[in-house]
Formats: C-alpha cells, sequence, structure tokens
C-alpha cells in the first residue's frame, strides 16, 4: 500500500479551480443528466475520481459540491448528476445548464476511491442509486484496461426508469455480471431482485469473502452503511471494502 | 434583512457532530466560574421557571435566514440573575463539547433564552433539544444546540468557531462573520 | 441529518496539502482505531469542515477557509508518515 502511494503521489497534481465549458448534456433518467466537459488543463484522471464543482450567484454567494467522474481515464471528463428537490446545485446543473455555458470545477480529487486495473481481486461493486456513476467509470476502466478482472455489481434503485447507464450495462458480458435490484416497484416480468440490499442478498451476489475480492460501495450515506456492515459480516476484509457516501440521496 | 443572506422556509440542520441524547433526568444547566459551580437547575426546575414565547429572525453564517421563527424558553436574564456576576463574558459550553463565546451584555436585557420548544412543539435533538442557547441578534452559531451551562470569565474566550477564524461578536447586520470584518 | 465521508473533504485537503490525502491512514487519539481519512465521518455544509472517527465519534480534524487562509487543526489524530 505505501509503496504504490508513492507512484500515485507522483502521478497527482492537485489543480486549483479553473473554469470548464459544457459540450455536452445527455439525459439517462427524467431526473439524472450527464454532463460533458471540456477542462483546458485536465490531467488525466483515474476511475472513482471525482470533481468539485462550484456556482457562484451574482452577489458572490457560492455554493460546492463533489460530483463524480462518470467517464473513463482517458476519456473527456464527464459527470453524471441527479436533480435533488431541495438541492442548492443540482437543480441549475440538471435544467438550466446549457452547451456553452461555463462552470468553475476543481479536479480530479480522490484517492482512497480509485480503483487501478493493477489492483488485485475480484471486484464486487455495490450502487445505490447514483452511486452508479464511479462504479461505472471503474467498469469502463477495466475495459479499457484489458480488462480480465472478474467484476460483480449490484445495483440498487427505485425503479426501473431510475436505473442509469441501463443499456450499457445491460450489455456487459464476459467477467462483468450486473445484477439489478428495485426497491419501489417492479415491472411486470421482473426477472431481477427485490427490496432493498441487505445481508441475505449481499450473501447471494457477492463474492464470496475467501476469493479475497475488493469491494467499491457507492450511494447514499445510510446504503453504504448497511452494505459495508453486512460485506465484513461475511468476512470481507474491512480495509479491501472501500466506501464513498453521498448524503440523504444523491449529490454532496 | 442583514446583507448576504437569504430567506429559507426549511430548517436547515447543521451540526458538528452526532446529536447528543442526554437523558433528561440526567439534564442540567449550570453557571459556573473557574472551578465553582455557582448554580444549577434540573431539567424540572428549569421547566418550573417563568418562561417567555418570542418570535424572531435567525441568520445562520452559512447564509440563510428565517424569519418569524417562534421560540419557548427561559429568558437568561433569569438564570444569571441567579448568580452574582460582573459585566464580563460568557463561554456556553454544550454536550458534545461545542462552545461559544458572548459578552454578558448581549445575553441579558431581553436578548437571550435557554429554549425548550420550537414552534409550539418540544426541541428536537437535531435543531439542539432538549434545550439550545437562543441569541436571535448575532449569527446563529451563538445560538448553541444541546447548551448544557455557560462559564462566567472576565475575559472574551473564543469558542469552537471562533477558535478556527470566525467572529468572536457576529452581528448579521454588520456582516461580521470572519476575524476581522 | 446524513454525514459524509472523507472524500467529500478530498478537494479541500488537497489543495492545503498539495496532495490526495484521502488514503492516508491515521489514527484516532481518542480511541486508538486506524482508518484512512477518506472513511472519517465528516459534516457536510458546516461554517467549516469536521472530521471524526467513525469508530468513537472523537473530532479528528476541523479545516476553515477563510478569505483563503486555511486553518487546520488535526489535535485529534495521529497521521502516517507518508513514505
Amino acid at each position: 500500500m505505501e509503496g504504490t502511494a508513492v507512484q500515485r503521489r507522483l502521478s497527482f497534481r492537485p489543480r486549483p479551480w479553473q473554469v470548464a465549458t459544457v459540450t455536452g448534456a445527455v439525459g439517462e433518467t427524467p431526473s439524472v443528466r450527464t454532463i460533458d466537459l471540456a477542462v483546458p488543463d485536465w490531467p488525466g484522471h483515474r476511475a472513482g475520481q471525482h470533481l468539485d464543482v462550484r456556482l457562484t450567484a451574482e452577489d458572490g454567494y457560492t455554493a460546492e459540491r463533489s460530483y463524480s467522474i462518470a467517464s473513463a481515464p482517458g476519456d473527456p471528463v464527464a459527470i453524471t448528476v441527479e436533480r435533488l428537490e431541495d438541492g442548492e446545485v443540482s437543480p441549475y446543473l440538471t435544467e438550466e445548464l446549457r452547451i456553452g455555458d461555463q462552470l468553475e470545477l476543481r479536479g480530479p480529487v480522490g484517492g482512497y476511491f480509485v480503483w487501478e486495473a493493477t489492483d488485485a481481486g475480484p471486484l464486487l461493486l455495490v450502487a445505490g442509486g447514483s452511486g452508479i456513476v464511479p462504479l461505472r467509470a471503474i467498469i469502463r476502466e477495466r475495459q479499457r484496461s484489458g480488462g480480465d478482472a472478474s467484476i460483480r455489481l449490484l445495483y440498487s434503485s427505485r425503479t426501473l426508469a431510475d436505473v442509469i447507464y441501463r443499456d450499457e450495462l445491460d450489455a456487459y458480458r464476459d467477467g462483468i455480471a450486473v445484477s439489478y435490484t428495485l426497491t419501489r416497484a417492479q415491472p411486470t416480468g421482473w426477472t431481477g431482485y427485490a427490496g432493498r440490499v441487505d445481508s441475505a442478498l449481499l450473501a447471494e451476489v457477492a463474492w464470496p469473502a475467501h476469493k479475497d475480492p475488493l469491494a467499491f460501495v457507492c450511494g447514499p450515506t445510510s446504503f453504504v452503511e448497511t452494505v459495508a456492515e453486512g460485506l465484513v459480516e461475511l468476512g470481507y476484509q474491512p480495509n479491501r471494502v472501500k466506501t464513498e457516501r453521498f448524503g440523504a440521496s444523491g449529490g454532496r | 434583512m442583514p446583507p448576504g443572506q437569504y430567506v429559507t422556509d426549511g430548517f436547515p440542520v447543521l451540526s458538528a457532530g452526532p446529536t447528543p441524547h442526554t437523558p433528561l433526568d440526567e439534564w442540567t444547566f449550570s453557571i459556573r466560574q473557574g472551578l465553582a459551580e455557582l448554580k444549577s437547575w434540573s431539567w424540572a426546575e428549569i421547566r418550573d421557571l417563568p418562561a417567555e414565547t418570542v418570535t424572531v429572525d435567525i441568520h445562520c453564517v452559512t447564509r440563510w435566514s428565517k424569519l418569524d421563527t417562534e421560540w419557548r424558553g427561559v429568558s437568561m436574564d433569569t438564570l444569571l440573575g441567579a448568580v452574582e456576576h460582573d459585566e464580563g463574558y460568557i463561554l456556553a459550553f454544550c454536550d458534545g463539547g461545542y462552545t461559544t463565546n458572548l459578552p454578558i451584555a448581549d445575553v441579558t436585557d431581553g436578548q437571550a433564552w435557554v429554549a425548550y420548544e420550537y414552534d409550539g412543539e418540544p426541541l428536537d435533538p437535531e435543531h439542539g433539544g432538549p434545550a439550545r442557547l437562543l441569541v436571535p441578534h448575532l449569527y446563529f452559531w451563538k445560538s448553541a444546540k444541546w447548551v448544557r451551562g455557560v462559564e462566567l470569565l472576565d475575559h472574551d474566550e473564543p469558542g469552537f468557531w471562533e477558535t478556527y477564524g470566525y467572529h468572536m461578536y457576529g452581528d448579521p447586520w454588520k456582516e461580521q462573520r470572519y476575524s476581522g470584518d | 441529518m446524513d454525514t459524509l465521508d472523507g472524500n467529500a473533504l478530498a478537494g479541500l485537503l488537497a489543495e492545503v496539502f498539495g496532495e490526495d490525502m484521502t488514503s492516508v491512514v491515521v489514527t484516532c487519539r481518542t480511541c486508538g482505531v486506524s482508518a484512512p481519512i477518506g472513511e472519517a465521518m465528516v459534516y457536510p455544509r458546516l461554517p467549516g469542515a469536521v472530521a471524526r472517527c467513525r469508530n468513537c465519534a472523537a473530532m479528528l480534524m476541523v479545516i476553515t477557509r477563510i478569505r483563503g487562509v486555511c486553518c487546520v487543526d488535526m489535535l485529534g489524530l495521529d497521521a502516517a508518515p507518508l513514505p
């Protein structure tokens, strides 16, 4: 761990706030939008990292939020933002921001919740809601790097309409197994799981502990706590269960 | 409205730590000076003191303001009136370790309360219940949640946020958010 | 209200320390438990950043950023030295 920390330090230089331009905006679900960004001095990013966005009102009031980078390392920067009903920043990003607009951001940031192709072990990815964003970047990185790490993804959403990146996730095959659970409503004929992720579902879907898996859990805080505890109960090494909490729901 | 503030309909919960849950039969409010406890009230005793209902505007340094909030509690005049004190300062202390400092002149003359009801209901633990300090003429970080007493001092001792650069006094009308404002 | 974790402080800590700090393992001086900063309990939307030990809730660090000047208090933790 310490040896790789040296390499990571050499390749990481934090950037100050800079101005990015919106080059694309795509609706993923009715309340979720992916925003493509052109960032002048982007050094590249690692799978799982995020960036901080800062909005400044005319009177100088600023609001900062963090958003996971949705794109794979090597691809142009993109973030996927869920609109929160009482959000200060997400309604602007998901509804008002237009192509050509500018955004102040800082990044990439993060080194703890990061996956490299050299990391050992089969991967367990557990996503709650918009927690799928950094995990999708990890999957894309796995593909980009020639992918032989085996991945199991368990993705919890309220309804099928809330599943982000669904077409892409459905298309994954070799070595990537995707399981969905819908907590609020399931369509007729649904063959996936139903209900919240609990110990029983984890026991069924997760890699067995003896395979020394590496887990990434991301989503609302209570979701992450439940899943992380559940994995440790299944025998996962606590230092191989990485967590990223998004607060009550969605953004940070 | 003080400069730089925004009205909110909600009541944001801002906390620097987990919500304490002191059982009411263990709860006390004390006035201390040095090593001495000058006076202490149990929950029952505080509830027995004359109380007031006040409607005030509150202003948080993070820029939200809430207008016409209704609180009920004991005036700090009543509590401080029970002890001998000089015109000095207090350092309010709370469950969870939070502190904040105020001149005594700003928590007397009907300017401050130990409030245990908000909007006609017992104060929610998330918002500082069972009781919090209420000093509406200053930024709301001075209205310490989960207050358990005040220490009488002859000097102005920085509390939690004041130590980290926030203004010692905190007048929203002069926009005194940070030290040096 | 929901707490976040040390990942939410990644940007601020990187600006203050010049490098990513979320992987740094710190030991809580109150209870002795060690964990990466990324796993600390973080309270959002405050006048400053407060990170607490996930095991015992003791304060690990407080960071305020006022007019560009950072005040960093890390008295609640012991940090493992970077190589």
